[in-house]
């Protein structure tokens, strides 16, 4: 392990925090707070820290697949560690390891809480909570890559390791250009969002507020009462574009390509607009009762499940009054998540595509024993060592599942809010059911469990491996 | 630019490599996608999985953007499909890699009725490297400039040599001979050499002179420059074929050693001139009776780099022949370089080199033209000949006056059939080449030299 490369470019991403939060501070100075101050005194530590670390004489240039893995989780961890500390030092949220839970909540987009009074908070730090989202969505490191002169070819290590989805590959040839591609339509489609909701006559702070945590499907709500309290338009704009981030966003290459061919092919694009009109119809049967209207229950339905299989989080009713089979859908879907190369979280669209094929050719090997099947993706022959990584995903994801599981469990809540709040930190959604649904917050978790969930919420944003190989001794061994 | 590569191979990397280190976009297309894979994380570039020739698979590889198809697959037939097609669906120069001897005798038909931008062979290339080394004995490389009117000649100073301790700028006044030397490689860092240069044993200087200074300045310093005459071969592959018809009528006696029984019929039937031993090469007593001892180059040219590199090792045990040794895999390049075996011939080198070559004149914007481009001292330095066009911008401002980039040198100046090493008052000329040394890499035109 080439150490001192991999503190090199923590010090770059140290960096780029003390930039990041210029923004709050300077949405501080606007609203005229004096919290600003805290946000410009961390980016003053961390440009100091930063520029350091970026000094070091790294002697050998090794930058491989482990070092990747370790820059990509530690970054992460470093992220939230300096971002929760505007929180801690003004005192807005009390308690080192709440300060750090909501941080970390905010950069793995999950949007699970510990506030009860959103509103309380000032405005720098509500917009930083919703910046976090905005930032992590996409990825910090791909955002380096795509701005800053940073190692030599092998950057291909970070991106995997960070971006969603079985298999990463690239747009065009250079990685750089691959990141400022994302970036730019990621910024695009959230621009656009802003002035959609701008134009629906929400409040300018609000709109962007709620674009920058749609866009990476993060789901912090600015107001106590979530979504709710904004009019039919504006949520039906913001079920559009929660939908929209959870596709994969090589789909939008090929759309500004004029390639619809390439388009039209995705299975998992497919797929993904086929489980949400399933869930919406199927919701709305089930709740139809409980609105006035059959036009509010589509609507209702709708949002929330959008915001279910995005991993967004947010809410404009309390899901969890509604019959029992709406919220075993919801709950199906929270483990389902967003299409792969998307800023959603979940276990991805596409390795449930590859789990359903790898069973049906299982089947058929059953029946036909010496028949022999490459399973296809897109058309294409899927090489094995997709399926094995994918199949041993979903093993780690289940062992890391149950761990947390009973760890939480020791807090002795109801079955209920101790499987929901795993399922939801883990699959970086937020709200889950019960004690920790769409109006309750996670503060009545004890320190260990909130740790745990933390763990859980980089654990689902990273894909498992990155952060669990922090815990393999060989891998820090040169 | 936007190149696609077909086939990552060993060339195929090589060239990857280095385009993408010029800031190309790359994009390679391969059947086997784990080497894809690892090629293209390597080099930053894209990897596409399935066959090159395929229309489908091109359109992928974005085909119509692409300036630049270089197809270097292992297989003739198909790198010749790969550009037709390419031709047909985009609008990119296209490089075919052919090395049948039989499609090469045809290569200007298929150039010109295909529409191929050229057609590289590596076994003519490397063949026609090794007759250059064979002409001037003791060089360790020999690149040509100006259609043979000037060379670069690299070698290894040894101990006893007067060159042993002496300053650069007094080779001309000591011994009275007109080259000029124009990079130094000692252990292991590349120089450009200023003026007050002392250059010492074990180093390896490239100089640049007309063939006739050359001459008399080998025979100054004292070292051997006897005619060659006795050539032994082992391996009749193709190159053997290319680089003995490329021989065969300057004088040279040529012995070929070959394993095969029935490819040493055919060798024998294609070169009537050459004397053709069926036998194991790797064995002492054949090599011995071939006259291994006796000879004045030993030519190792097996499929195997290993037995060639064993077998120069063995023969510099034995006898005086020069050798030049044939190394197909880049991999441990450096290492070679330090074994006491003269010559070492890498002929996926070469195939980049002019393919890289082609790709510099493309981007050349018209002050100049390249005319030729070689690789020196392991790839650090490059050794580029522009020909000067009448709107150079350079022309007529003495040389002095100009703000050269760092660690270049504008080494010679081709005027008139003439070789002119430049001093501070001489200017640019239209339709001068001028061979520029450097380090700094990819020029592609001669107003780059400027800061």
């Amino acid at each position: 392990m080439n150490k001192k490369m991999v503190l090199k470019i923590l010090g770059y991403v140290l960096e780029f925090q003390a930039v990041f939060l210029l923004f709050p501070c300077l949405t501080g100075l606007i609203y005229r707070e004096w919290s600003a101050g805290y946000y410009a005194g961390v980016a003053a530590g961390c440009l100091l820290v930063g520029f350091l670390l970026t000094r070091l004489d790294t002697g050998s240039e090794t930058f491989q697949a482990r070092e990747g893995f370790a820059t990509v989780s530690l970054s992460w961890i470093l992220l939230s560690l300096t971002g929760a500390l505007p929180f801690y030092l003004s005192g807005q949220i009390r308690g080192f390891v709440n300060c750090f839970f909501e941080t970390v909540s905010g950069f793995t987009t999950t949007g699970a809480s510990i506030l009860s009074d959103v509103e309380a908070l000032d405005m720098c730090m509500n917009f930083w909570r919703c910046f976090t989202h905005w930032i992590g969505g996409m990825g910090i490191l791909v955002f380096i890559m795509a701005i800053a002169p940073l190692v030599g070819g092998n950057n291909i290590f970070l991106m995997k390791a960070e971006s969603p989805g079985p298999s990463v590959g690239k747009l065009v040839p250079r990685i750089k250009t691959t990141a400022k591609i994302l970036y730019l339509m990621y910024f695009g489609l959230t621009v656009a969002e802003f002035l959609l909701l701008s134009l629906a006559r929400m409040p300018i702070f609000d709109a962007i507020c709620v674009s920058l945590a749609t866009a990476g499907t993060g789901g912090f709500a600015i107001r106590n009462a979530g979504c709710g309290g904004y009019t039919v338009l504006q949520q039906g704009i913001i079920t559009v574009f929660m939908i929209a981030f959870g596709v994969n966003f090589s789909v939008y290459y090929f759309i500004l390509c004029k390639k619809i061919k390439d388009v039209r092919k995705s299975e998992e694009l497919r797929a993904y607009l086929g489980i949400i009109l399933v869930s919406i119809v199927l919701i709305t049967w089930n709740v139809a009762h409980m609105f006035d209207s059959i036009f509010q229950a589509i609507h209702h339905s709708a949002f929330q499940v959008g915001s279910i299989i995005t991993t967004t989080g947010f809410s404009t009713v309390d899901f969890d009054l509604w019959p029992t089979f709406s919220k075993t859908i919801l709950v199906c879907l929270m483990f389902v998540g967003a299409s792969a190369g998307s800023t959603g979280g979940g276990i991805k669209v596409a390795r449930f595509l590859l789990w359903f094929k790898t069973l049906k050719k299982e089947i058929t090997t059953s029946i036909f024993p010496n028949s022999v099947k490459r399973i296809k993706y897109d058309n294409r022959p899927v090489e094995h060592a997709v399926i094995r990584s994918a199949n041993v995903y979903l093993f780690l994801y289940i062992i890391i599942f149950v761990g947390s599981l009973l760890l939480v469990s020791l807090d002795n809540f109801d079955p209920v809010t101790t499987f929901t709040s795993v399922a939801a930190t883990y699959n970086n959604i937020g709200p889950g059911l019960a004690l920790v649904g769409p109006t309750a917050n996670f503060s009545g978790m004890s320190v260990v469990s909130k740790l745990v969930l933390c763990f859980d919420m980089l654990a689902g944003r990273l894909e498992l491996l990155p952060i669990v190989l922090l815990f393999v001794p060989r891998m820090w061994k040169r | 630019m936007n190149i696609i590569i077909v086939g990552c191979g060993k060339v195929g990397s090589t060239l990857a490599e280095q385009l993408a280190q010029e800031k190309h976009n790359i994009t390679l297309i391969d059947k086997n996608s784990k080497k894809l894979q690892d090629i293209s994380n390597a080099c930053d570039a894209l990897g596409i999985h399935g066959n090159g020739a395929s229309f489908n698979t091109l359109q992928e590889a974005g085909v119509e953007e692409a300036d630049l198809l270089i197809a270097v697959t292992d297989s003739d037939e198909q790198n010749l499909l790969c550009c037709v097609v390419a031709r047909q669906s985009g609008n990119c120069h296209t490089i075919a890699r052919v090395r049948n001897p039989i499609y090469h005798k045809e290569r200007d038909f298929l150039r010109r009725e295909l529409g191929l931008s050229i057609l590289i062979n590596p076994e003519y290339t490397a063949a026609a490297e090794i007759a250059k080394l064979l002409q001037i004995p003791n060089a360790k490389e020999v690149d040509t400039f100006g259609k043979g009117r000037a060379d670069l000649i690299k070698m290894v100073l040894r101990d006893e040599s007067p060159l042993n301790g002496m300053l650069v700028q007094d080779i001309d006044r000591k011994l009275k001979c007109q080259i000029l030397v124009c990079s130094v490689e000692r252990d292991g860092d590349v120089v450009i050499p200023s003026g007050t240069y002392q250059m010492k044993a074990g180093d390896k200087i490239s100089f640049i002179g007309d063939n006739e200074s050359i001459y008399r300045f080998m025979k100054r310093i004292g070292e051997r420059s006897g005619k060659i005459r006795k050539v032994l071969i082992v391996g009749g592959s193709i190159l053997t074929y290319y680089l003995v018809k490329k021989i065969e009528n300057t004088g040279f006696d040529v012995t070929i050693i070959e394993q095969d029984m029935e490819r040493c019929n055919e060798l024998s039937v294609m070169l009537p001139q050459s004397i053709v031993i069926n036998g194991d090469g790797t064995d002492r007593d054949t090599l011995m009776e071939a006259g291994l001892a006796s000879a004045d180059v030993f030519i190792p040219m097996t499929n195997f780099d290993e037995e060639n590199i064993m077998l120069a090792l063995y023969s510099k045990s034995v006898s005086d022949a020069k050798t030049v040794t044939k190394v197909t895999r880049l991999n441990f390049e450096d290492v070679i370089n330090e074994l006491p075996i003269d010559n070492v011939v890498y002929p996926k080198d070469l195939t980049a080199e002019s393919i890289l070559l082609y790709i510099r004149a493309m981007e050349n914007s018209g002050n100049s033209s390249i005319e030729t481009l070689y690789r020196l001292d392991k790839n650090r330095v490059e050794a580029i000949e522009f020909l000067v066009s009448d709107s150079c911008s350079m022309i007529g401002q003495p040389i002095r006056s100009l703000r050269l980039k760092e660690n270049l040198l504008i080494a010679a100046i081709i005027r008139n059939g003439k070789i002119v090493f430049p001093r501070g008052e001489d200017s640019l000329k239209p339709g001068d080449s001028v061979i520029v040394v450097t380090t700094q890499k990819g020029l592609d035109d001669i107003s780059e030299i400027l800061i």
